[in-house]
Order: C-alpha cells, then sequence, then structure tokens
C-alpha cells in the first residue's frame, strides 16, 4: 500500500518515474524543471533503480538518446522546458513517426524573447502537431498518477506513441503538495516490462528510420494520424483501470460546478485550481458559471468537449500563449474551430493570461468570469485580450 | 599495400596481396544500394560492415550512406540499422549503448556483447554532429564512431564543409575569378578526438582495405569510445573518374596529405609508410576536376602547407609516448 | 514476412516505416545504370581477389574454381575492377557491344 506525503511535486514526478522502471534516461537540466533529471540522478546513484543515466550535453542529444535507447526496446524517459523543448523540436515528430514510446515530463516554461523562466505554455503550444499524445496535470497528484500512466498508453500496441506530461513551472514543479505516492508492487502491477514492437538487435536485423518517397510519405502520415486518434480510446482505458485499481478518476475534460451553468471558463493546467475558487465564490453570489479543466490535449477529446460545453450561453477560454497574428490563442483557435458546425455554440471570449509567471488570481477570475457573462458576438481576431497588460 | 609499381614476378612473395580472399564474405552491405558508380564511401562502409560482423548496431546520420541505402520498403543493411537525423548520430549511438547495456543487464536481450557503431559523414561529423560527437566521446559510451570523409556536403549537392580541403571548389564556396574556393584548411576532427583521452583513433582510407578493416577490427575490441576518420574518395564531387577512386585515396597517402596511423593509449603509429620522398601533391591535384583552376602558384603554396602539416605531424608521432610510458615517474 | 505490392495502402505500411527485410535493397537491380562492363580473361586472372575487395557493389564473387566474375544485375560499371586488376585480366567493354 502506497501511502501519503508531503513532497516537491517535480521531486515526486521523478519518483513516480522511477516507480515505472525505466531502463534509460537521458537528461539535461533546463529550469524550472531541473529537479526531475537531479532527483532521478540521486535515485539511480542511490541504487534504488537500475537505469543508465545518460548525462547528455544537449536536449537535442538527450531525445535523440531516447531515440537511440527506446529503439533497442528500452523504456525511456526524459524531461525538460521551454529552449530545451524547442531544442529537441527537429526530432520530436520523428519520435512519433518511429512509433517509440518515449515519455517527457515538460515543466511548461516561456518561449524566450525575453528570456524568461517563468511559467506559461508557449513551449507546449509550439509542439501542437509533432504526433505525441499530450496529458495536462493541474496538481501534485495528477503529475504522479499521469506520469505512470503515460508508460501505459504510449506502449500500448494500438498506439506506440511518445506521450508529454505537461505540468507548469514553478507553479507546480517547485510547489510541495500532498501526494499519495504508490509503492511499486502497485505500479508493478499496472505496468509490466516493456514489451517492444521492434527492437534494433543483429538477432533480427530491421531498419529504422528509413527514407520515405512521396509514393509512400503519405501513406505514412495517414496511419499516424491513425495512431493518434486511436490513442484517445487506449487513454479512456488506462484511465478506466487506473480508477479500478487506485480509486482516482480521470476524464478528458473535468467539469466542476457545471449543472446549469450558463458562462463556462475553460483551463489547462494548474490555474485550474485558482479558477475553481473563483467558481466557489462567484457561485455564492447566485452567479450561474462553471469550469472546464482539459485534461488530454491531444488528441483533442472533440465528443467530450462538445458534450461538455451543451447549454452554455457564453464560454471563455483561458490560454497561456499568444499565437501571433493568428485568431486568438492556439486554445481559443481549436476549440472555435471544434465548435464551428454545431447548431447552438455559445458566444466565445478568450483571454491569455498568465504569461511568463505573472500571477492571475481569484479576482481577475471573477472579473473574467464577469466579462464573459455580458460579452457579445465576437469575430475571433476581436475575441482575444492579453489580459491584464498595464496601459 | 599498394598495388602499384610493383614487379608482378614478386606477387607470391607479397601475402597480402591475396589477403581478399581471406576476409568476411557476407555482404552486410547489399548490392542494390543507390551510390554512385564507383563511389568510394560505399565501399568503405561495405568493407566496415565485414569487419565488424554479425552483433553490431548501427546508428547512422542523415547523408548519402543513409539516402542511398535505406529507401522504403526495401533496405540494403543486413545489420540492425536506425537513422534518426542528421546532426545526431552519434547521441543515438549512445542511447542505443546504454539501451542494449540496460537490456543485458536486466536479461530482456541476449547475453553477448554487441556493438554500438554510429557513422556519419563529414557533415554530419565535423560540422552539425560535432557537439554529439564531442558529448558522446567524451562521456566514454562504448560505442565506435567512423566519419567517412568525402570533403564536402555530398547528399545536398557538394556544398562546403569543415573537411573540405583548401582550394577545393565547392558550390558553396565555389572557385571564381574572386576566389580560390574553399580558403580554410581541413578540420582535424581525428586530432581533437586525440584530445578527447580516447583509448583508439585512427585514420583510414578505403584504398588501403586490409588496413581499415583490422583497425575498425581493433575499435571493436575496444571496450570504450573509440574513432576512425576514413578518407571516402567521391568521383561525383571530386570531379575525378570513377575507375580512379582507388587511386586518389592511395595518392592521398603517398603524398603525404592524407596519414594513416592509429593512436593507441597515447602512442602514435603509422600504420602505413607513405614512400620515403614523398609524391608532389599536383599528382593528386590533377585527376581531380575540383581543383582544376589553381595556378601553379597556388599548387605551391599547398604543396608547402602540407609539408609544414607532416612535419608538424611527424613531429607528433617521434615524440609520442604512450599513456603508460608517461605514467613512469619522472626521471626513472 | 509475405510480399506487399508496391505502393502500399495506408494499412499495410509498417508502422514507423520500419524494414524488416534485411538486404532487400538488392531487389532493385542496379544493372540498369551501366554504360560499360567487365569481362574478365581468366587467362591472366591470377585469383588474388583485388577485383572482389574494390567492388563499392560487392557484386563480384567467387567461383568453385577461384575465378571471379560480376553479378551484371547489379554491377554499375565503374570500372574500379578493371582499373586495379594487376595483370590487366579486366577489360571495361562498351555496353552496346
Amino acid at each position: 500500500m502506497g501511502k501519503r506525503i508531503g513532497m516537491e511535486i517535480a521531486l515526486a514526478a521523478a519518483e513516480a518515474a522511477a516507480l515505472c522502471r525505466p531502463d534509460v534516461i537521458a537528461a539535461y537540466p533546463i529550469t524550472p524543471n531541473t529537479h526531475i533529471p537531479e532527483h532521478l540522478s540521486d535515485i539511480v546513484a542511490e541504487g534504488r533503480l537500475d537505469a543508465e543515466y545518460i548525462c547528455v550535453e544537449s536536449e537535442h542529444s538527450a531525445i535523440s538518446a531516447c531515440c537511440g535507447a527506446s529503439g533497442t526496446g528500452a523504456r525511456t524517459f526524459t524531461a525538460t522546458s521551454s529552449q530545451g523543448l524547442l531544442f529537441m523540436q527537429e526530432v520530436l515528430p520523428i519520435v512519433s513517426s518511429l512509433r517509440l514510446p518515449v515519455v517527457m515530463v515538460i515543466g511548461n516554461r516561456a518561449v524566450s524573447g525575453p528570456i524568461n523562466i517563468w511559467n506559461d505554455h508557449s513551449d507546449i503550444m509550439y509542439q501542437r502537431d509533432t504526433g505525441w499524445v499530450s496529458l495536462f496535470v493541474a496538481n501534485g497528484q495528477e503529475t504522479v498518477d499521469m506520469v505512470i500512466q503515460a508508460f501505459k498508453i504510449g506502449e500500448h500496441r494500438d498506439v506506440m506513441l511518445p506521450v508529454n506530461i505537461n505540468i507548469d513551472g514553478f507553479q507546480l514543479t517547485h510547489v510541495v503538495e500532498p501526494i499519495f505516492m504508490p509503492d511499486q508492487e502497485e505500479v508493478d502491477r499496472f505496468l509490466p516490462t516493456y514489451k517492444p514492437f521492434a527492437q534494433l538487435h543483429p538477432d533480427k536485423p530491421m531498419t529504422m528510420g528509413a527514407l520515405g518517397l512521396p509514393e509512400i510519405f503519405n501513406e505514412a502520415m495517414r496511419a499516424k494520424d491513425e495512431a493518434i486518434l486511436r490513442s484517445k480510446k487506449v487513454v479512456l482505458d488506462v484511465w478506466k483501470e487506473w480508477e479500478k485499481q487506485f480509486g482516482r478518476k480521470y476524464e478528458p475534460i473535468e467539469s466542476y460546478k457545471t449543472e446549469g451553468a450558463e458562462t463556462l471558463l475553460m483551463t489547462m493546467g494548474s490555474m485550474g485550481e485558482t479558477a475553481e475558487i473563483a467558481i466557489d465564490e462567484l457561485r455564492k453570489d447566485g452567479f450561474p458559471v462553471g469550469l472546464l479543466k482539459i485534461k488530454l490535449w491531444r488528441p483533442f477529446p472533440f465528443e467530450e468537449f462538445r458534450k461538455a460545453v451543451k447549454g452554455a450561453k457564453c464560454l471563455a477560454v483561458m490560454d497561456r500563449a499568444v499565437s501571433f497574428g493568428g485568431p486568438g490563442g492556439p486554445v481559443f483557435a481549436e476549440i472555435r474551430s471544434a465548435l464551428y458546425d454545431e447548431p447552438k455554440k455559445p458566444k466565445m471570449l478568450n483571454f491569455i493570461i498568465g504569461l511568463g509567471g505573472r500571477d492571475v488570481q481569484v479576482e481577475d477570475f471573477i472579473k473574467m468570469a464577469k466579462k464573459t457573462a455580458s460579452t457579445k458576438k465576437l469575430k475571433p481576431e476581436d475575441a482575444y485580450e492579453i489580459y491584464g497588460a498595464r496601459e | 599495400m599498394s598495388t602499384t609499381n610493383v614487379n608482378p614476378k614478386k606477387l607470391v612473395e607479397n601475402f597480402e596481396l591475396y589477403a581478399p580472399k581471406l576476409i568476411e564474405k557476407m555482404e552486410y552491405f547489399s548490392p542494390g544500394h543507390r551510390a554512385c558508380q564507383g563511389c568510394g564511401e560505399a565501399l568503405a562502409i561495405r568493407l566496415m560492415c565485414k569487419a565488424l560482423g554479425k552483433d553490431t548496431v548501427i546508428s547512422n546520420a542523415t547523408g548519402c550512406m543513409e539516402v542511398i541505402s535505406s529507401l522504403y520498403p526495401t533496405t540494403a543493411w543486413n545489420l540492425p540499422w536506425i537513422h534518426v537525423a542528421f546532426p545526431n548520430s552519434a547521441s543515438v549511438g549512445s542511447g542505443v549503448e546504454a539501451g542494449l547495456k540496460a537490456l543485458r543487464r536486466k536479461g530482456r536481450i541476449p547475453d553477448r556483447y554487441v556493438k554500438t557503431v554510429a557513422i556519419g559523414g563529414d557533415g554530419g561529423t565535423v560540422d552539425i554532429g560535432f557537439q554529439a560527437l564531442s558529448g558522446a566521446m567524451e562521456r566514454g559510451h562504448d560505442m565506435l564512431y567512423v566519419c567517412f570523409d568525402n570533403e564536402a556536403y555530398m547528399n545536398t549537392g557538394i556544398q562546403r564543409s569543415g573537411a573540405t580541403p583548401f582550394g577545393s571548389s565547392t558550390t558553396t564556396a565555389p572557385a571564381g575569378k574572386a576566389s580560390i574556393g574553399n580558403k580554410t584548411w581541413k578540420k582535424n576532427v581525428a586530432e581533437i578526438m586525440v584530445e578527447h583521452g580516447l583509448p583508439y583513433v585512427a585514420t583510414a582510407c578505403h584504398s588501403y582495405p586490409i588496413d581499415f578493416m583490422n583497425k575498425v577490427k581493433k575499435a571493436r575490441s575496444i571496450k570504450g569510445p573509440s574513432y576512425i576518420h576514413c578518407l571516402s574518395v567521391c568521383p561525383t564531387g571530386w570531379r575525378s573518374t570513377s575507375e580512379t577512386c582507388i587511386k586518389l585515396g592511395r595518392l592521398a597517402v603517398e603524398t603525404g596529405i592524407f596519414p594513416l596511423y592509429e593512436v593507441e593509449y597515447g602512442k602514435y603509429k603509422i600504420t602505413v609508410d607513405p614512400p620515403e620522398k614523398l609524391r608532389s601533391v599536383t599528382d593528386y591535384i590533377k585527376p581531380q576536376g575540383r581543383f582544376r583552376h589553381l595556378t601553379p602558384d597556388q599548387i605551391k603554396g599547398i604543396q608547402e602547407r602540407v609539408l609544414m602539416e607532416r612535419n608538424k605531424f611527424m613531429n607528433k608521432v617521434n615524440h609520442s609516448k604512450s599513456w603508460e610510458e608517461l605514467r613512469a615517474p619522472q626521471g626513472k | 514476412m509475405s510480399e506487399k505490392k508496391w505502393p502500399e495502402t495506408w494499412q499495410e505500411v509498417n508502422p514507423g516505416c520500419m524494414v524488416f527485410r534485411p538486404g532487400s535493397a538488392s531487389e532493385y537491380h542496379t544493372g540498369s545504370w551501366r554504360a560499360k562492363r567487365p569481362i574478365w580473361d581468366n587467362a591472366k586472372c591470377i585469383k588474388c581477389g583485388v577485383c572482389y575487395i574494390f567492388c563499392p557493389e560487392g557484386c563480384i564473387t567467387e567461383d568453385a574454381d577461384g575465378f571471379f566474375a560480376a553479378n551484371f544485375d547489379y554491377c554499375k560499371g565503374c570500372g574500379i575492377c578493371a582499373h586495379e586488376c594487376w595483370p590487366k585480366a579486366i577489360v571495361m567493354v562498351n555496353e552496346e557491344d
């Protein structure tokens, strides 16, 4: 039986990864996720985990080493943020194309220019099209749970795709929370030894990373698209199994006090917890407002999303990244697109908040909810605002 | 062992001449690959694979050899092989080495030694792949890295690389009224690898196949990082005829431009002696169209520099001491 | 593995475009590229194997008597074997002849 302990979430993420018995870890430190590779190297050095820990010389080499290791059939893990994630970017679509189930924890941090080490979602928003399964956590317990689930999802024969788990940098990584940590026996039962589809070994020589001529590239992309779409069912099945074994329930879109809500707020990541407090206060004043928290970002859960927003008159989407020159924040653009053909869709507003670690407080959510309730229908390029920019 | 200018009557005395009949027969790099006619690099890969044998996993950078050998749905490789991207052959190789080590230790793969070999062209080693190479070698992975140096980014159309020789005309450093072509001397990666403290570093050329294969075998037996820099003649990029591929490799050695040596635990050893009187660089330059624009004065400048580099190198060889010898206390 | 027709459907493409048939490049006969072909004169051949070792295609093989010949399915006609042959036992002949 596991136990409930107070732990810094980054350390808990490292402990969760170690419980999954990775064979190879290749990671490069970058604030704010540094504590994850550091703690993992501690665990290996103490002899608690039998793994090869490669102190790579850059993030590009980190993800490349993970490709090589995963290709031999080893369970691999890495972690990074922001600039590191962007440095890896060349390899990220290759990992998913090679169908290697690497698991990566991303401590979400603002992308440079100006350099900023604090939290926002701009780093992961650059990775939307890479073909990785993407999960977003709102607190420490979800962090631990989803790191373990990620291995099971990625390694499933219907999926065989890399998975990233997004944890808000500093807001979550450096925060101490009470977490129920499963023990090794429970995790071993949930997550058996990795059985790869193909391995680099002379007993059965095979070629990974062949050249795809125009005759075949189209079909290869179609096959990859099918894989990411199939992964949704696997995510739901894994969550069902998790609930059965550990008692904690997960849904692609988690609804909070949405019964009879006319106005809905939508968040991703830890800001959802602050929004919950705002919802409680507004509800006390009789405001019919509710909250939707996205947990599964890729593949996007269209079905669950449309069901969750049914009946709402207004919807405010909270983004933590700017899509310069586009129709609002990245999440907003996808939400609008998802609802475009619905006969009855809510009026939508987009608040880009919390950029570069800017604090977003309960009062801000209350203000945004009230503004949304009284909004009129707007064109997407007029419907977004970078909230709180001093004038 | 040179096959030029030797009296055919002395054939039986030169046993090494018959060594081709003793090498591994299996073609681990199968015919049907799409390399150009007379490709020195394809020959070098073929020979390297014979020397490595079956228990090898290869990590390959993007480049000529990757593109011509792995067109889906076929592959020329009879060995396990992975290609990810251009700059990361050495880092993918690091991951392969770590993965094989961990899996063998945990009993998930058969308990026998499998060598990890990372290969790349001069582009993927000397320029874009340099960081990954340096990092992997510094970390001391049990991995052999072989650089197949055809002296330019041949796969993308003969652009200049850090390994392009001085005065060579490439498509991004072309010869013209205002330019001699490539203005810089060749980057000496083998020496940089020696400074990384590797137990085994060697230079080789496919024109000396037995020497190359012996070096690959020796590197394979090292349980640690090792590096081989193999000069590979590219008739297409060097604008030479396809049949002179082997001859040009020999000329590179006989003029002293590309010495063939190995550095084992710090001790330098020349493995193929060039003629006592080095051949003039003109013999090497004349058959290659990429040097066609050079004036006699420019060639004279190159000759001087080649001799200077040779003297620098010989000085190093003559004063070289192995790590073991250097460990002995001073004054003994 | 059964033969799949080419080009494959998206359901048939191997995951990750992995290739499970090592050495299958030999299905492509590069011999069609040739403009000249090597012809061995066994009377001059000293059976040293130099032509075999220097062929970039690896298409020269030794027969039961120890003589060598190129597999014309793959020979690209580069001429290295003829150029390197000690006793000049190999001659490059135009394909049209």
